[in-house]
């Protein structure tokens, strides 16, 4: 026979019903109407959930910033100056509010006060997508890799396949981690609002989780084929004379002098298409299938999505309309034509030195030429969507 | 993740450490510590591989959490006490969230070893999901609490409130100024791995107390992160301490970081635990017992002391100070009593305090009563419009506080109020130790040392200030924290939501007005201002006028 002992009372929250749910009562500001964020204007008719959790999270003493920025650079500069890149948005040169002794808060009514408020990322992103995205492309690449390493697809490559692989597909990854830390993880204190400078993130994580991918494809090839040599990328990436040229010109943007504007725009609008697609989408996944490699696109393919697809979607969508801007569409025109003046021949001449990597696989990708062609044309493109005209230099 | 192990996959990934070849990057912060060139590990060891389906799974059980609290009807159980402050705390939490991803490039280029760069752009990345998991927590106690007055103008009220820019020192000051002062010392060694645990863990239970799970929820799941932050910060610290120049900033920086991290959170956290709960069991931790165990044991004694070996100068006097602020001077009561008072300035409403409330303060700090008890009798006593002003503009023993310059916070412990003249302006302080952050610490040379890289503390620091001689219902108007019928105001001194029971613009009307306590102790002579300074000095405690006889 078993005795229950009596245990004492724990102490715990006793739950309360205090009916505090919507609709339980009506009174000023309880209706459907006062259920949004109503300190914003949405860029469409209704707001979306991204501008929701990113709009105005970085304040503005134009708007309702009233008592300023209260911590200051030693310079005596503040928060997030519209001058930490020399491109202009309509309203940057009008006078912040004066505020002082009686003056109250001085909220701009006529907001936004200058264009870079525009600013909408076309791909949304806040967190729960930049997870769900990036989870996604992790899963798929991992899947990729693994299905090919249980066929032992890599058996199939050729000898001067693998060494390609091993040297210029690792050297890649130098490039990816490069940019994504030093330019736009880099940027991401500089940008004129929250949702440049969140989208900067986004920009960063692909480029690093690309970076990633690629070190752990590297990993896994060293794994499953004999005499495959791990390390040969970082060899490549310090010495081999066809990288030298694209290293400059990576280390260049890092280099640039207080403009994020610039090196945002050096990378995705310039360097990206001359070389970056030209080396992934052009040479290595052009040549891969004639040389059995039905593995390494899907790497590379997946990095190339985030450019194509996002990045250069919300770079495109931060300049175009400053070529179009009210005010200083001019100035910015020439700044950008002065970009690519002083980008394309550095990215062109970078291209030719890769071009002797065009020869190295057995099965031979398309000519160099045609490849440049291609992303000489895609360049222009891109250029025709932020309403600017291609650079004599790209006639190089 | 693969079938590679991942201390392996780390390990590969180290592989990328760059070491510039034809062009250093642009060095766009500067700092004055100097740190030397060696090997170093990534404390986080995290692969973007195992990271991102990591974070994804982290989410959804949030989202989940979040749809069965909607399923569950959990807003007829939430005290509107609790939730009504939450409009204060998740106003000003995503701008330091987002702040701590914009302070990591600072890092970057500070701390020259490429190793640690990887930890720190993690944590970056962590910073967004912080910054908009808590902006879209807000978004939704706004859609489903009973008043959405003050979460749906969460982001101008709090860019426009004297409690929103108190808030902001806790994410200007990880993006501005010396970088590793900003990023490192002030951001992860003292906010994150200190504050954190009040801020993220015991205000969360409290929520959950008040019948909210679903701020537990959310920020559980970001402390979940905060614990990889802090071993970033205390690589670099380690780092720091092994160059014995650093020595004297870092224990400049300590101070800084210490003592506002203390007025700050202390601050609005303490009133959130101990004044927006309505569970008053007496064996619940009460916030100074909280305080004593997350920062005063698991902080000071068990993370910063033994740091001492390696050369750190620890602030034992700030420390200990910071405790007698909380046991002894009663600064989170005194804290809360000036939320109370000034009401009206705010967007949320605050609940009076019931004989229940009394019983557990008396039981928690022996002498409450004495001290604040009458006081929130004559707050009750005011709430609802009859006919009299609001408090802070009735006779209730209260003298109306001065700011800190430096802190922000009033000057509320009255004995420790110091005056001095900085930058060509008498500025009162809360305490000596504010007035060394803004005299001497944050300034171009250090204790004779050149410091080019310290920030500087600046903008319009008072709030009275900027409403010197305005008739209130013109302030609480210019503000906007006037809900939809375009008189009633959101914020209310008491929970009761009969629209005839509300405050409006025009009960302001006929108040005094606006005086702002800075301007009015500028147009003071010398001898005025000394006798100002001996008289305030013996106001106190709860506010109370100095005693005329002593």
């Amino acid at each position: 026979m078993t005795s229950t002992e009596e245990r004492p009372e724990r102490s715990v929250p006793k739950p309360v019903f205090t009916d505090a749910e919507a609709g339980a009562k009506e009174f000023p500001d309880s209706g459907p109407g006062a259920r949004r964020y109503n300190y914003f204007k949405p860029a469409k008719r209704k707001q979306t959930h991204y501008e929701d959790v990113t709009v105005e999270v970085q304040p503005d003493p134009r708007h309702y910033l009233t008592q300023g920025w209260i911590y200051g650079f030693a310079d005596g500069s503040r928060g997030y100056p519209l001058t930490w890149t020399k491109l202009k948005a309509w309203g940057v040169d009008d006078p912040e509010p004066e505020r002082g002794p009686g003056s109250g808060g001085k909220p701009i009514e006529n907001w936004p006060a200058h264009g870079w408020h525009e600013f909408r990322d076309p791909n949304e992103e806040w967190e729960l997508t930049m997870y769900r995205n990036n989870a996604n492309v992790v899963r798929q690449v991992t899947q990729n890799v693994e299905n090919a390493r249980n066929a032992k697809a890599f058996e199939q490559w050729t000898q001067n396949w693998v060494r390609f692989v091993e040297r210029n597909v690792g050297a890649w990854m130098h490039i990816e981690h490069v940019l994504g830390l030093y330019v736009f993880a880099g940027c991401n204190r500089s940008g004129p609002t929250n949702m440049h400078n969140t989208a900067m993130v986004v920009n960063s994580e692909h480029k690093i989780r690309f970076a990633q991918d690629l070190a752990l494809y590297n990993l896994t090839l060293s794994e499953e084929i004999e005499g495959f040599d791990g390390s040969a990328h970082t060899a490549a990436w310090n010495s081999d004379a066809e990288w030298q040229g694209v290293r400059k010109v990576v280390e260049e943007i890092t280099a640039i002098e207080d403009d994020w504007g610039e090196m945002i725009f050096a990378t995705n609008i310039v360097f990206e298409p001359l070389l970056g697609e030209l080396f992934r989408s052009n040479l290595v996944m052009q040549s891969a299938a004639g040389n059995g490699d039905y593995v390494t696109p899907t790497v590379m393919g997946a990095g190339e999505y985030d450019f194509a697809q996002r990045d250069l979607r919300w770079t495109v969508a931060a300049f175009a309309p400053l070529t179009q801007d009210r005010e200083f569409a001019d100035h910015n025109k020439q700044l950008f034509d002065s970009w690519t003046a002083k980008w394309v021949p550095k990215c062109l001449e970078a291209a030719r030195t890769m071009q002797p990597l065009w020869s190295q696989p057995d099965a031979k990708p398309p000519r160099f030429e045609d490849s440049l062609d291609r992303a000489k044309s895609r360049f222009a493109g891109i250029l025709s969507d932020l309403g600017l005209e291609p650079p004599k230099e790209l006639n190089q | 993740m693969s079938r590679q192990s991942l201390a392996k996959a780390h390990q590969k990934i180290q592989e990328l450490s760059w070491e510039p070849q034809y062009h250093e990057p642009y060095m766009k912060y500067g700092t004055d510590y100097t740190f030397r060139k060696a090997a170093k590990k990534d404390p986080l060891k995290q692969v973007l591989r195992s990271y991102f389906p990591m974070q994804e799974e982290k989410d959804n059980r949030v989202y989940g959490a979040s749809d069965g609290a909607i399923r569950g009807n959990m807003f007829r159980q939430v005290q509107e006490r609790w939730l009504e402050w939450q409009k204060l705390f998740l106003s000003i939490i995503p701008l330091p969230e987002i702040s701590a991803a914009r302070s990591m490039p600072m890092l970057f280029q500070a701390v020259p070893n490429p190793e640690l760069h990887n930890g720190q752009a993690i944590q970056m990345i962590d910073e967004v999901r912080h910054s908009t998991i808590q902006q879209n927590l807000k978004r939704l106690y706004m859609n489903n609490y009973i008043d959405p007055a003050g979460f749906n103008n969460t982001l101008r009220n709090f860019h426009s409130d004297y409690c929103g820019t108190i808030g902001r020192q806790f994410a200007e000051g990880f993006i501005t100024g010396d970088a590793i002062t900003a990023a490192s010392i002030y951001l992860t060694i003292v906010a994150e791995t200190a504050f954190t645990n009040t801020l993220f863990v015991a205000m969360p239970a409290e929520a959950a107390a008040n019948g909210d799970y679903l701020l537990p929820t959310v920020f559980h799941s970001v402390q979940s992160d905060e614990s990889r932050h802090i071993s970033n910060g205390y690589a670099t610290l380690l780092m720091a301490l092994s160059d014995e120049d650093n020595r004297q900033l870092l224990e400049r920086d300590l101070r800084y970081a210490w003592w506002n991290n203390h007025r700050v959170v202390d601050a609005a956290i303490g009133t959130f635990i101990e004044y927006g709960t309505k569970d008053r069991r007496k064996d619940r931790e009460s916030y100074a017992e909280m305080w004593r165990r997350w920062i005063y044991d698991d902080y000071y004694r068990a993370y910063l002391l033994p740091l001492e070996k390696y050369g750190l100068v620890i602030p034992h006097d700030l420390v200990e100070e910071s405790w007698n602020q909380i046991w002894n001077k009663g600064y989170v009561h005194e804290v809360a009593q000036f939320f109370a008072t000034g009401w009206l300035a705010n967007y949320w409403r605050i609940d009076g305090m019931t004989d229940e409330d009394f019983e557990w303060f008396e039981y928690k700090y022996p002498g409450w009563y004495d001290k604040y008890g009458k006081w929130w009798e004559n707050y009750n006593r005011l709430a609802k419009p009859n006919g009299h002003h609001p408090i802070v503009a009735e006779d209730v023993d209260y003298v109306y506080p001065h700011r800190c310059w430096t802190c922000m916070v009033p000057c509320l412990v009255r004995e420790d109020m110091v005056v001095d003249k900085v930058d060509g302006q008498w500025r009162t302080y809360c305490h000596e130790a504010c007035r060394w952050t803004d005299a001497e610490a944050f300034r171009p040379t250090y204790q004779g040392r050149e410091t080019p890289n310290m920030g500087k503390l600046v903008g319009h620091r008072e709030w009275e200030t900027l409403y010197h001689g305005w008739n209130w219902a013109d302030v609480v108007s210019d503000m906007g924290f006037v809900r939809d019928d375009g008189k009633t105001m959101t914020a209310q001194p008491h929970l009761d939501l009969d629209p005839k029971k509300m405050w409006t613009l025009d009960h302001l009307r006929r108040m005094p007005h606006v005086a702002s306590p800075n301007v009015i102790l500028n147009e003071m002579s010398d001898a005025d201002r000394e006798a100002f300074v001996a008289d305030y000095n013996r106001q106190g405690p709860a506010g109370r006028p100095a005693d005329a006889t002593s």
